[in-house]
C-alpha cells in the first residue's frame, strides 16, 4: 500500500513550507518530504521581495510598483503582482510578531554584515531597530573571536553608503567564550540559557556580563547592534534584557551561514506546519517516479502517479493527487549539472541552458550571470514546461529557486519568489485535487 | 655618477627572487622590481612538481642530473616548502616496454634513485590507480609550494638589505648610447607596499647592472631598448581537484604528451598539462576542451578523476627559448635548459643580461650561475652560499617537528599552520590576542593573515599566496570578506573594499573553468552570499549614486522605541 495524500510537497525550504501551508489552509491533506537540511540556515532570514529591477535599477523603495515591468517568464510575472501581495499577507499571518515591515509597502534598508545596506520587504523583529533607513545613531558591537562581523569597518562602510545617521563600531571580547573558534550557536546558547560566566567581577550571567562589557563604549546612542548571535530559542528575551540593562534598543545585524535568523525562520515554519497537520519527513530523498498509464486524452502527457521515496534504503511509494516541486536551485540541488548539461534530477524536467558550459557565465563575477537564472520554465499555473512549451506533467508545479528566469541574488528577490510561488503552487494544488 | 643600486633585477618570479637573494647574500646592493605580485608570472602558475629528474631521464640527461642535484638541495634549504611525496612513472598496457626500460636506465645513469613496482605494488601505494596499470618506476619526485618558496627567497633578500618592489611595472629601459643603466617603473600606488585606492607614481631606478629575469616577458623588456630576445612562450593548462586523489606524484610513462601528470599539492591535486606556443604571454585563449582533456586523459591513470570535483583551472606560460636558427617546430621539443644572454657580447649593448628558458626546480642553480656572471661584470669577488643557507621558515626544522605547543589551536589547524610557516611558526602564531580561524578550508588563523598583511600592504592576493587562505573548496566565498576585514583599521574602508573586490574577482577567474556539478553549486552559493546576503554587487558605497534613505521604511511609526540623537539629514 502506498502512502496517499492530496498534495505531496517535495522540498522543505521556504517555498516548500509555504506551499504545504497554503495547501493545508485550503483543506488539503498535505505531506512534505525533504532530502536534507534546507538552505534556510545559509540565508539571512530577511524576506526580500524585489530590491532591484532585473536591469539593475535600484534600490527600489517600492517593490510592488516594479513587479508590473518584469520580463515574461519571471516567476513574479507568472503569478502576477496580486498573488505576491497575498503571499506576503499569508506570511505575515504565519510569522506574527516574529517579523515586521508589513505596515508599509516600502522596502526597508537593512545593514548587512559586510557593511553595506540591502533593500528588503520584511525583516525579523530582531532587526527592526537596526534599519539603516531609520535615522537614529547606532553603536555596532563586534566580537574579537567572530571574524564574520567587523563592527568598526561596518560602521565606516555604512557612512560610505550614505546612511543617514552616525554609526560607530567597537570590538569587544565576548564573555564566556573561551575558544577562539567557538561556533555561532555557542554564543547564542550562552545568552539563551542565562548561563553563568566567570569575569573579573565574579560569576554573572552572560547577558549581564555582555552588557557590562558594552556599557562603557556607549556615547548616547539610542540603539546598539550586534552580529546575529543574540539567542536561539529565547532571542526576544535576550534582546529585551540587554536593552533594559543598557537603556537602548538592541538589534541584530543579519549574518551569513550558519545564520541564526535563518534557523529561527525555519523553526517558525516547521511549527506552523505541525500546527496545520502537515506530515513532515526530512532526510528522505525522492529517487524516482512513475506516471499513470495514460493521460486524460490522447495528446496530453500522463500525470505523475506516485513517487518513490528512499527511507534509509527502503523504497517507499508516495502517491498524491497533486505534487509541488520545491527542491531549490543550484545550491539546494534541485537543479544539478554535469560538464555538458544542466538538469532537474527527480523528474528530468526541462532546464534551458546553453550547450557550451563556457556560455553559462560571464567574466565579471557580478555581471549578468546566466547560471544564476538556471531553473524550470513554467506556465502561469506554475506547471513546468518542456522544450516545446508543452506541460511536463499536468499535476506537478514548481516553486522557489527550482524555477528559472530570474536572478534572485542580483534582484534581492529570493525569499519573495519562494513565498509567492510556494503560495500559488500550494493553493492551486489544493484547488485541483480530485 | 652614483647609481641607485648595484644590481637591478627585473621580475619577481623564482629566478628573479633567487638572484636577488643570492646577490644580496654576497653583499651586493640589490633592487628587485615586479610588475604584479611575486610569482604572478610563470612561477605561481606551475603544477608544483619538484622534479626528481625522472621526467628528463631519457630526453635530456643533463637537465635530469641537474634536477636531482637541486631536488636534494631544496629538501635541505627549503624543507617547509617541500613535501616529499615520491613519484611514480606509471605504465599502462598500451604504453611501450622499450620506453619503460629506457626510463629506468636513464634514471640510473643520472643518479636518480629508481625502483620498479609491479601493478599491484603500485596500487598498494596509490589505491586509485587504474586496475590495468602494468607497472611503475618509483622516483623521488616531490611537491613544492612555489609561492612559499619564492616569497621566502624575497624575504631573505630583504633581510640581507635588498629592496623588493612589487606592483612596479617597468615602462622603459634607460639606455645611454650602448649602455643600459636602469629602468623607469610605474608604481601602482607609489613605492613601498601597495595600498588600494591610492594613485600611482613613476620612478627612475638606476643601476650598475640590470638583470632581465622576466621569463616569458623578456622579449617585451628587450624591445624597450631595441634588443631582440626570441622567447617562445608556451602555455599549459592545470586543473585543480578539491581533494588529493593521490598522495604521490603520478606521471604517465611515455615519451611525451599532454595531460600526463597528477601532483598532490597541499589540500588539492593538480592535473597537468599542455604545451602550446602563444604569441602574447598576457593574452591567449583558455578553452574548456583543454580542461576536459586533463580530466579525460588522466582518468586513464586514475579513473575516479572523471567524476571528481575540480575547483578551478589556470594556465601558465613557459619562458621557452632557443638560440636563433634552431627552428624547432613543436614546443615540446624545445630544450628546458636556460640561457644567459649577455647583451654586451650578443648585441654590443652593455649593462644588462637576460635570462630565458629554465625550469622551477633548478631556479637556485640558475640564480647562482647568473649571480656569478653579475659579480664578474662588477668585479666583485664573493661566493655563493644559497645551497647551504636554509631559507626563512626552514631553519631548525627538526626542533619544530620535535614538538612545539599548538598555540591554543585545534590540532588540524595547528598542524597545517606549522607546515606552512615552518620555523617561523612560533614568531607568527604566539600571541596573547584571540586568534580565530579566518579561512576554514585551509585552516588559516588571524595571526598568520596578519603576518602576511604586514608583508603585503593591502594586497589580498599577496596574502593569499603566502597563506593559502581562499584557495580551498569555497574559493573564497566564505573567507574573502574576513581576510579583507583584517586590513582594517590599518587601511581605510574604501581601500579594504577595493582589495576585497579584487581578490573576489581573481578567485572567480579560475573558478569559471570548473563550473559544473558541485563547484557550480558552490559558485551559486558564493554569489548568493556576496550579492543576496551582503549586497556587494550593488553596494551604494561603490555605485556612486546617492540613495534616498528617507523614501524607505524607517521602522514602525507607532513603535515603542528609544529616541536619541538624530543624524544630520
Amino acid at each position: 500500500m502506498a502512502i496517499e495524500d492530496d498534495v505531496l510537497v517535495i522540498g522543505g525550504g521556504l517555498a516548500g513550507a509555504t506551499a504545504a501551508l497554503a495547501a493545508a489552509d485550503r483543506g488539503a491533506q498535505v505531506r512534505l518530504v525533504s532530502a536534507k537540511q534546507s538552505t534556510l540556515r545559509h540565508a539571512s532570514g530577511l524576506i526580500d521581495v524585489l530590491g532591484y529591477a532585473p536591469a539593475g535599477d535600484g534600490p527600489l523603495a517600492d517593490p510592488f510598483a516594479a513587479l508590473e515591468d518584469l520580463p515574461a517568464g519571471h516567476p513574479y510575472e507568472r503569478v502576477g503582482g496580486e498573488a505576491v501581495r497575498e503571499a506576503l499577507s499569508f506570511f505575515d499571518e504565519i510569522a506574527g510578531d516574529a517579523y515586521e515591515g508589513g505596515h508599509t509597502d516600502a522596502n526597508a534598508l537593512v545593514p548587512t554584515h559586510g557593511g553595506t545596506v540591502k533593500p528588503t520587504a520584511r525583516y525579523p523583529a530582531s532587526t527592526a531597530d537596526g534599519l539603516a533607513s531609520d535615522d537614529r545613531d547606532a553603536l555596532l558591537v563586534g566580537f574579537e573571536t567572530l571574524p564574520d562581523f567587523d563592527a568598526p569597518l561596518a560602521a565606516s562602510h555604512l557612512k560610505a553608503a550614505g546612511a543617514p545617521f552616525e554609526a560607530r563600531g567597537v570590538t569587544v571580547r565576548f564573555p564566556g567564550i573561551v575558544r577562539d573558534d567557538a561556533k555561532i550557536t555557542r554564543y547564542a546558547h550562552l545568552l539563551d540559557q542565562p548561563e553563568t560566566v566567570r569575569t573579573d567581577r565574579g560569576e554573572t550571567t552572560a547577558r549581564e556580563a555582555l552588557a557590562a562589557v558594552v556599557e562603557p563604549h556607549l556615547e548616547g546612542e539610542p540603539r546598539v547592534g550586534f552580529p546575529a548571535v543574540l539567542g536561539d530559542d529565547h532571542a526576544d528575551a535576550v534582546r529585551a534584557d540587554l536593552g533594559d540593562r543598557l537603556g537602548v534598543d538592541v538589534f541584530e545585524v543579519p549574518m551569513g551561514p550558519p545564520s541564526l535568523p535563518g534557523m529561527r525562520l525555519e523553526d517558525l515554519l516547521y511549527d506552523a506546519l505541525a500546527e496545520r497537520g502537515v506530515r513532515v519527513t526530512t532526510g528522505v530523498p525522492v529517487v524516482d517516479y512513475e506516471t499513470a498509464a495514460d493521460g486524460p486524452d490522447g495528446n496530453a502527457p500522463p500525470p505523475i502517479d506516485h513517487v518513490i521515496v528512499d527511507r534509509n534504503g527502503t523504497e517507499i511509494p508516495h502517491r498524491a493527487d497533486q505534487y509541488v516541486l520545491a527542491t531549490g536551485g543550484l545550491v539546494g540541488k534541485g537543479v544539478e549539472s554535469e560538464r555538458g548539461r544542466v538538469f532537474e534530477p527527480i523528474f528530468d524536467c526541462h532546464v534551458p541552458h546553453a550547450a557550451d558550459r563556457y556560455d553559462w557565465f560571464v567574466d565579471d563575477v557580478f555581471g549578468d550571470q546566466p547560471y544564476a537564472q538556471f531553473g524550470l520554465p513554467v506556465d502561469r499555473d506554475l506547471r513546468p514546461l518542456d522544450a516545446d512549451d508543452g506541460l511536463e506533467f499536468p499535476n506537478l508545479r514548481g516553486a522557489g529557486a527550482v524555477l528559472g528566469g530570474y536572478d534572485f541574488a542580483a534582484e534581492k528577490s529570493g525569499a519573495g519568489v519562494s513565498l509567492a510561488t510556494g503560495y500559488v503552487a500550494g493553493q492551486r494544488a489544493a484547488e485541483e485535487r480530485q | 655618477m652614483a647609481r641607485d643600486t648595484a644590481v637591478l633585477v627585473l621580475g619577481g618570479g623564482s629566478t628573479g627572487c633567487g638572484i636577488a637573494r643570492d646577490l644580496a647574500m654576497r653583499g651586493l646592493d640589490v633592487t628587485l622590481v615586479e610588475r604584479g605580485n611575486l610569482t604572478d608570472g610563470t612561477t605561481g602558475r606551475m603544477h608544483g612538481l619538484l622534479h626528481s629528474g625522472g621526467r628528463y631521464a631519457v630526453s635530456d640527461q643533463a637537465s635530469a642530473t641537474e634536477c636531482i642535484e637541486e631536488n636534494e638541495i631544496l629538501r635541505e634549504i627549503a624543507g617547509h616548502c617541500v613535501e616529499e611525496t615520491g613519484g611514480l612513472f606509471v605504465q599502462r598496457p598500451e604504453d611501450s616496454d622499450d620506453y619503460f626500460r629506457e626510463k629506468l636506465e636513464g634514471c640510473r645513469e643520472c643518479g636518480i634513485p629508481a625502483r620498479v613496482l609491479s601493478g599491484s605494488e603500485a596500487r598498494e601505494v596509490e589505491p586509485y590507480l587504474a586496475d590495468d596499470v602494468k607497472r611503475a618506476i618509483e622516483v623521488p619526485d616531490g611537491a613544492v609550494d612555489p609561492f612559499r618558496l619564492c616569497v621566502a627567497n624575497a624575504i631573505d633578500a630583504e633581510t640581507h638589505g635588498a629592496r623588493v618592489e612589487t606592483h612596479a611595472e617597468v615602462i622603459d629601459l634607460l639606455r645611454d648610447g650602448d649602455d643600459i643603466y636602469g629602468v623607469e617603473v610605474r608604481h601602482d600606488s607609489g613605492p613601498g607596499k601597495r595600498t588600494h585606492a591610492t594613485p600611482g607614481t613613476t620612478e627612475e631606478i638606476t643601476a650598475d647592472y640590470v638583470v632581465n629575469a622576466t621569463g616569458a616577458w623578456a622579449g617585451q623588456i628587450g624591445a624597450m631598448a631595441d634588443l631582440e630576445i626570441e622567447v617562445r612562450p608556451s602555455k599549459g593548462v592545470m586543473t585543480i581537484m578539491n581533494v588529493r586523489q593521490v598522495d604521490t606524484v603520478i606521471n604517465r610513462c611515455r615519451p611525451k604528451g599532454d595531460a600526463d601528470i597528477v601532483v598532490p599539492h597541499e589540500t588539492t591535486a593538480i592535473l597537468g598539462t599542455t604545451d602550446e606556443e602563444v604569441s602574447d604571454p598576457d593574452d591567449y585563449p583558455e578553452a574548456g576542451w583543454e580542461v576536459d582533456q586533463m580530466i579525460d586523459t588522466l582518468s586513464e591513470l586514475v579513473p575516479i578523476l572523471s567524476e571528481a570535483r575540480t575547483i578551478r583551472s589556470f594556465w601558465g606560460v613557459r619562458p621557452l627559448y632557443e638560440p636563433p636558427g634552431t627552428g624547432t617546430q613543436d614546443p615540446t621539443d624545445i630544450t628546458r635548459d636556460f640561457f644567459l644572454l649577455d647583451h654586451a657580447d650578443r648585441d654590443g649593448v652593455s649593462g644588462m643580461s637576460s635570462i630565458v628558458g629554465g625550469k622551477f626546480t633548478t631556479y637556485r642553480a640558475m640564480a647562482e650561475e647568473i649571480s656569478d656572471h653579475v659579480c664578474e661584470q662588477l668585479g666583485v669577488n664573493a661566493s655563493c652560499a644559497t645551497a647551504e643557507e636554509p631559507l626563512p621558515g626552514s631553519e631548525n626544522i627538526e626542533r619544530l617537528e620535535a614538538g612545539m605547543d599548538d598555540f591554543g589551536l585545534r590540532s588540524p589547524v595547528a598542524r597545517r599552520s606549522k607546515q606552512r610557516l615552518g620555523s617561523r611558526a612560533c614568531d607568527v602564531l604566539e600571541t596573547d590576542e584571540p586568534n580565530p580561524v579566518i579561512c576554514q578550508c585551509e585552516g588559516v588563523t588571524r595571526a598568520e593573515i596578519q603576518d602576511a598583511v604586514s608583508q603585503s600592504g593591502s594586497d589580498l592576493n599577496a596574502v593569499r599566496i603566502r597563506t593559502r587562505a581562499s584557495m580551498g573548496n569555497c574559493q573564497g566565498g566564505f573567507c574573502c570578506g574576513n581576510m579583507a576585514s583584517e586590513l582594517h583599521p590599518t587601511h581605510d574602508e574604501e581601500t579594504v573594499r577595493e582589495a576585497l573586490d579584487e581578490l573576489f574577482q581573481e578567485r572567480w577567474k579560475g573558478e569559471r573553468h570548473a563550473l559544473w556539478g558541485e563547484q557550480l553549486s558552490q559558485a551559486m552559493l558564493n554569489y548568493a552570499l556576496h550579492a543576496a546576503t551582503m549586497n556587494r554587487d550593488r553596494d551604494p558605497a561603490s555605485a556612486g549614486e546617492d540613495v534616498d534613505f528617507a523614501a524607505f521604511d524607517g521602522g514602525r511609526p507607532e513603535g515603542d522605541r528609544v529616541d536619541g540623537p538624530r543624524g544630520a539629514r
